[in-house]
Order: structure tokens, then sequence, then C-alpha cells
């Protein structure tokens, strides 16, 4: 195995990094302790250094190359402004917070690289979010998103204006272009990170994630390519406050549509109709569960959440029983949440469910069973039957709104 | 029409626990089992042989027992496999995967489709994908959760997007990405579980692909994981065990606290 040493002379077979891989990679044979044989490290090995962490005597090597520090010739903070019919996404207010952070931790700019036709004048409100600088490229061929001529237009600008680091929404849109033009740069790309932050020592982006369905978190570094480059999970990230008065510079970019290579076309865009709040938007959200035990009871949900103008979410388990749409569903498959209150009635907190509820404010549970994992993230939980409690409350929160 | 299906072996999440005590992941006994987007790349992959003729090669890379995945591959119902295979492969990042793949991908002469899972749920990253197209120079459309027509050298298919769904076209080859509503995968045949006895399953290396080796494996990997942890659960709040009126009262009050009552 290329990369990983496990020092003979240091190793005491502990078998701490046996328990630690995440991966089963590391084997000992004829049990722990002085008799047994060296750890051996076999295919399965992703060189994820989880080991090197555990040893308790540091007996475990993983050859790298040393952290050059940031290149000197890229430098700035920028966020792809992501829009849709002339409407900047949520996210994007999301990165311009972390990114102002990002960028004067390092005393660099932050940039928005804004694509699209006729787009130029949203500009102004990518500056009042924090953005220095807006490098916009307008053309009709950028009109409905496509990721050749999107890929083709940013690598353009980031050669011409080489950032340091690039943040893209976790989106459907972000998902799809960023490892296009990371191809592209031939730089690191990291997924859906949930946490940034720049190492005080080194200058480099610290990108933090879940990956294993929430099981696992990992810090992962790009230390050599530029820019370093993340896609950011919606509705994690504290949103960018407007300042109207912010003063920023608006670059435009020339796009060659002519010498591009388009071969994808947009035909159409469906809307999808909802005519509840929908979940990633609520200030409130109930959410129900297999505890609700058929479709009809889904109602109680549905009419709880009715009584506090909420949004209606729901486990995996409901949405594939075909008790309510998938769109609703809440999780690591489904969507991630951040509402003030969360409720949940008849979930059991699956790591899945809880990966997609987990940053919300307050948690309230209601379920029967006093040892569900939901107990042990909510805020305040309450054993009991849920045909009892939910139909009581909504009784009483229906008194109290029409006493208001 | 040529089609080639990417799929990957990954250990199955829902059976992966914590232990409380050290907080590491428990990993005997999970067992390994191919991407479960990846069973419906693969259905997508043989339905588009049943209806247009042509063949489906199921490509992987991974370790010697990634094999397993492939023979069930060909127990559902692909004409061929391959396993790229070599210790310099280890250690690859998404863009070192991608590149591997699509090395592969030209050794077999191109497809006019290639298809992907949405993600594989190990690394959740869904970038392999899109990477592989870009490495490929072709394009690609992801998060296809409905294949429309297929017909004169296009692809027609319908993507979720937030909000709704998008219709796109594109000339082929292409690659897409597919979610789980684009079909629903058949189990293997008995006479597929034979065949798959009996198939041999190729083993390429880096040599065999005409790969980089500084484009491969961790050398190849701008990425690179520091440190791996556990996620900390939120504190433990008050959990109460009264008469129902008593725990409606004190949601109410939880409620009114926080003003939204
Ligand atoms: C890769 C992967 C991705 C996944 N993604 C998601 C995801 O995005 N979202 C998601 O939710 N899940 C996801 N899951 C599934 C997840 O593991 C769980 O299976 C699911 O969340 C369970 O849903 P549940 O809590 O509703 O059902 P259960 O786990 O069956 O829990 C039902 C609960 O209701 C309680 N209950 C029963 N009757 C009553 C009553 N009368 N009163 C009060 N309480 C009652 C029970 O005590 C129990 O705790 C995923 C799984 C995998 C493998
Ligand atoms: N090692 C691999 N071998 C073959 N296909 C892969 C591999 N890794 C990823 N893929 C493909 O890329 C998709 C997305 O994976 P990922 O980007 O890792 O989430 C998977 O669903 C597979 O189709």
């Amino acid at each position: 195995m290329t990369g990983i040493r496990i020092r003979e002379d240091v190793c005491t077979r502990c078998g701490e990094c046996v328990a630690a891989c995440p991966f089963g990679a590391i084997e000992i044979t004829g049990g722990t302790g002085a008799t047994s044989g060296l750890p051996r490290v076999n295919d399965s090995c992703t060189l994820c250094g989880a080991c090197t962490d555990s040893c308790p005597v540091g007996a475990i090597e993983i050859a790298r190359d040393s952290g050059a520090g940031p290149a000197p010739d890229h430098k700035d903070v920028w966020v792809f402004a992501e829009q849709r019919g002339g409407r900047i996404a949520g996210v994007v207010f999301e990165l311009l917070g972390e990114g102002r952070k990002l960028a004067d931790s390092l005393g660099q700019r932050l940039g928005a690289a804004l694509l699209g036709s006729g787009v130029r004048g949203l500009a102004p409100e990518l500056i009042a979010h924090g953005a220095d600088v807006v490098y916009v490229a307008d053309d009709p061929c950028l009109d409905r998103f496509r990721d050749e001529p999107y890929a083709l237009v940013l690598e353009g600008m980031v050669n011409k204006y080489s950032p340091n680091i690039i943040l893209f929404g976790a989106t459907s849109t972000g998902r799809s272009l960023a490892p296009r033009l990371a191809g592209k740069l031939r730089t690191g790309l990291t997924a859906d990170c949930t946490g940034l932050e720049i190492d005080t020592e080194t200058g480099l982006l610290r990108q933090t994630r879940p990956a294993f369905g929430g099981n696992i978190m990992a810090t992962i570094l790009c230390r050599k390519a530029r820019p370093q480059m993340a896609t950011v999970r919606p509705r994690v990230m504290k949103r960018a406050g407007a300042d109207p008065g912010r003063a920023g510079e608006v670059i435009p970019f020339a796009v060659d549509s002519g010498r591009m290579r388009i071969r994808t076309d947009v035909l159409e865009f469906v809307e999808e109709v909802t005519d509840t709040v929908s979940i990633e938007d609520a200030d409130i959200i109930v959410s129900g569960g297999r505890g609700l035990g058929e479709a009809r009871n889904f109602s109680l949900i549905q009419d709880l959440a009715r009584a506090m103008k909420a949004a209606v979410g729901a486990s995996r388990a409901a949405v594939d029983s075909g008790w309510i749409a998938y769109s609703h569903q809440v999780g690591q498959t489904g969507k991630t949440v951040c509402p003030k209150i969360y409720i949940a009635v008849g979930i059991s907190g699956a790591v899945q469910h809880l990966a997609g509820m987990q940053g919300s404010e307050v948690i309230i549970a209601i379920n029967k069973d006093p040892e569900a994992p939901i107990f042990k993230v909510a805020t305040l939980g309450i054993v009991g039957d849920l045909f009892e409690v939910v139909p009581a409350l909504t009784k009483e929160l229906r008194k109290a709104s029409g006493a208001d | 029409m040529k089609v080639i299906v990417c799929i990957k072996q990954v250990p199955d999440t829902t059976e992966v626990k914590i232990n409380p005590e050290t907080g590491t992941l428990m990993r005997e006994g999970v067992p390994a089992i191919i991407n479960p987007f990846d069973q419906y790349a693969l259905e997508e992959g043989i339905l588009t042989r049943e209806r247009h003729g042509g063949t489906v090669t199921a490509i992987s890379m991974g370790p010697p027992q990634a094999r397993e995945a492939l023979r069930d591959a060909v127990a559902m119902g692909v004409d061929d496999a391959v396993l790229l295979c070599d210790q310099r492969f280890a250690g690859a990042d998404t863009l070192a995967t991608a590149y591997t793949l699509a090395r592969a991908i030209e050794r077999l002469g191109g497809a006019d489709l290639i298809i992907c899972g949405k993600q594989a749920i190990d690394g959740d990253t869904a970038q392999v994908g899109p990477g592989v197209a870009e490495e490929l120079d072709i394009p690609h459309i992801s998060y296809v959760k409905k294949v429309v027509s297929i017909g004169d050298g296009r692809i027609k298919v319908e993507r979720m997007v937030e909000g709704g769904v998008e219709v796109i076209e594109s000339s082929m080859p292409v690659l897409i990405t597919v979610m789980k509503d684009i079909n629903q995968p058949r189990l293997p045949t008995l006479k597929g579980i034979m065949r798959a006895k009996r198939t041999e399953i190729k083993v390429w290396g880096l040599e065999d692909i005409g790969a980089e080796e500084g484009r491969v494996g961790l050398t190849g990997s701008p990425t690179e994981v520091i440190r791996v942890f556990t996620p900390e659960l939120r504190k433990r709040g008050q959990v109460i065990e009264v008469p129902t009126e008593e725990a409606v009262a004190a949601v109410v009050r939880k409620l009114r606290e926080l003003r939204a009552v």
C-alpha cells in the first residue's frame, strides 16, 4: 500500500487503529497485545488519516507532500452567484456571509461571479450583501443554466483573475457545475460542506463535511492546487445582512459565445406547484414519521401544522410509505432544514434523518419510546402517545390563536 | 447503442453503527453492496439495450473485492464487466477517480451513453459523474429522473432541479447521473446468477488503460482528508413522561417562550 507505513519499532499492537478505521482496512492477526502481529493495511485503505489520529504512540505515518502555503498569485475569495430567471438563489447570500468572514481573515477581497443573460442589474444586490467585486458575464448563451457554457466562462474568469477560493451552493446547479469546472482547472473540490474556516498557520481553507450518511465528519484540505473549491450545503451558513450603501466594483467579462461548443439545450422548465410553505423556507416545521401508522393519520400532522402556520415535513419512512410527497422529506437524501422550531412526531431519529434537521434551533419530539434516539437531540422531549398528545396540542393551539 | 455504467462498491451505510464508547465507526459485519443509486444506473443501461439494442458494460474502480459488485451487475444483465484495480489507484479523490474511469472508457472505445448514479452513499459527493464527462470532453446531465427519448444521436431527459423539472436535450455521446425515480431495478434471475459465475471479470491496471501515474490515486488527488471524526450530537434537553394534559401544557409553554404562539 502506497503512502501509509506502520512503524514496527513503535507500534504496541494495541488495536486502536483497527477500531478507528472507517473502511475496515486495518487488520491485526493473533489478537492484540505484545504477542500479536503488526497491523496490516489492506487495499480498502483510502489514506484518510483516521488511524494516525487514533494511534496513541504515533506509529502510523502517511507520507504526504509538505504543505505549500497558498500560491501568492492566487488571491481573493469568490462566490458563484447562482441565479434562476434573474433571481439570486437564497444560498448565495449565505455564501456571501461565510465568504466575507473567510476573505477578512485572509485579508483578501470577496468577489462574486455573476453569469446569465440580462443579469447586470443584480450586481448591486451582491455588493450590498458583502461582495467587493462582481465579475459579470452577461450573454444570451448564459440565459438558462447549462453546464458547458457556464463552466467555460467560469474557467476563463478564473484563469484571468486567479481566485484563491471559490464557493458554490450545493444545489443541483452548483453540484453539477463545480465538478466540471474543477476538472477543467485540475483542482480539488470538496462536496456539500457544512463548515469552513481558514487555518491560521497555513492560510489554507479547512473544509468540513459529513460523509457515510452523516455517520462521520471529515476535514479536507487542498494544499497545492488552486483555486480551492467547495460546494456548501444550503441553510447551514448564516445569511449576510444587507447594507445598500456599500461600495463595490463591477467588472464586465466578455463572452465569446461564437467559439463555444454547447451540446445541451434546456427545452422547458416545469414548475412543481406546492400549496404549502416550502420546508426550506419555513420557520416552523411539523414532521411526521412511521409512528403515524397509516396514510390517513398523516392528517394529524397537517392539522397541527396548520394551527401553527408551519410547513409539513416527513421522515423517509413516511415518504416511502406514500403518505406524503418526496419534496417533504427531511434528511440525508431529502432536504436539510434549519427552522427555528422543528417538531418531530413519531420519528425515531435515525442518523440519516438527524443529518437533515440537527441544525434546527429548537427541537420538540413526541415519541412513545423513551429510548428513541430523537430524544438525544431534542430540546423538549415528550414521551407519550402521539394519538393523544397531537390532537390535544392542536386543539390547545387553535384555542390560543383564536383568543389572540 | 453502446452503454457504459460506472458502479461503485460501498459499505451499506444503513448498517453502519457508531460505537458509543469510542465514538468510532463499527464496520464489523457491515456488508459491501453496489451503491444503491448505481443499481438504478445499471437498470437504465439494461433498459436502453432492450429498447435500442447494443451492449452494456459495467466498470468499477476499487479493490479486488469490488469484483463481487461487478458480478452482481452481470447477474442483473450487463454483457461485460471491467474492474480497474491497481495499488497506484488507491487513495483517489473524485478528480483522480474521474480521470481513471475516463481513461478506461476510452480504452473500451468510448460509448454513446455513460450512466452514473447520482452519488455514492459513502462519500456522498456526486462529483465523479460530471468529472468523467469533463475528462472525456462530452456533455453531462445530472439528476436525471426520466429518459424521455433516444434517437438520431440525441437524448431527451427530465432533470430534477429546485422547484421543478427541466426537460433537456443533448447530443450523444453524453453522460447522465440518475436518481431513484428513474426506474425500478430488476432482481437478478437464476440464469443471470449462473452466467455471472462463469463470466470472467476483466481486471485492468494503470498500463492497461494508458493512464499517467501522476494523475491517479493519491498522487493525482488535490484534496486530502486530514481528519475524520464523529459528529457532535446536540446536547440532550429535557425529556418528560407525564400525562397528556401536562405534556401539552409543557409544549405550549415552550412555544410561548419562543413566541410561536
Ligand atoms: C442512504 C440513506 C439515506 C437516508 N435518508 C433519509 C432521509 O433523508 N430522511 C429520513 O428521514 N430517513 C432517511 N433514511 C432512512 C432512515 O435510516 C430511517 O429509516 C427513517 O428515518 C426512519 O423513519 P421514522 O423515524 O419515521 O420511522 P421509525 O424508525 O420506524 O420510527 C417510528 C417511531 O415512531 C414511534 N411511535 C410509534 N407509534 C407511536 C405513537 N402512537 N406515539 C408516539 N410515537 C410512536 C416509535 O417509537 C418510533 O420511534 C435514509 C437511509 C439511508 C440508508
Ligand atoms: N470507484 C468508482 N468506480 C466506478 N464508478 C464510480 C466510482 N466512484 C464513483 N463512481 C460513479 O460516480 C457516481 C457518483 O459517485 P460520487 O461522486 O463518489 O458520489 C457513482 O454513483 C458511480 O456511478
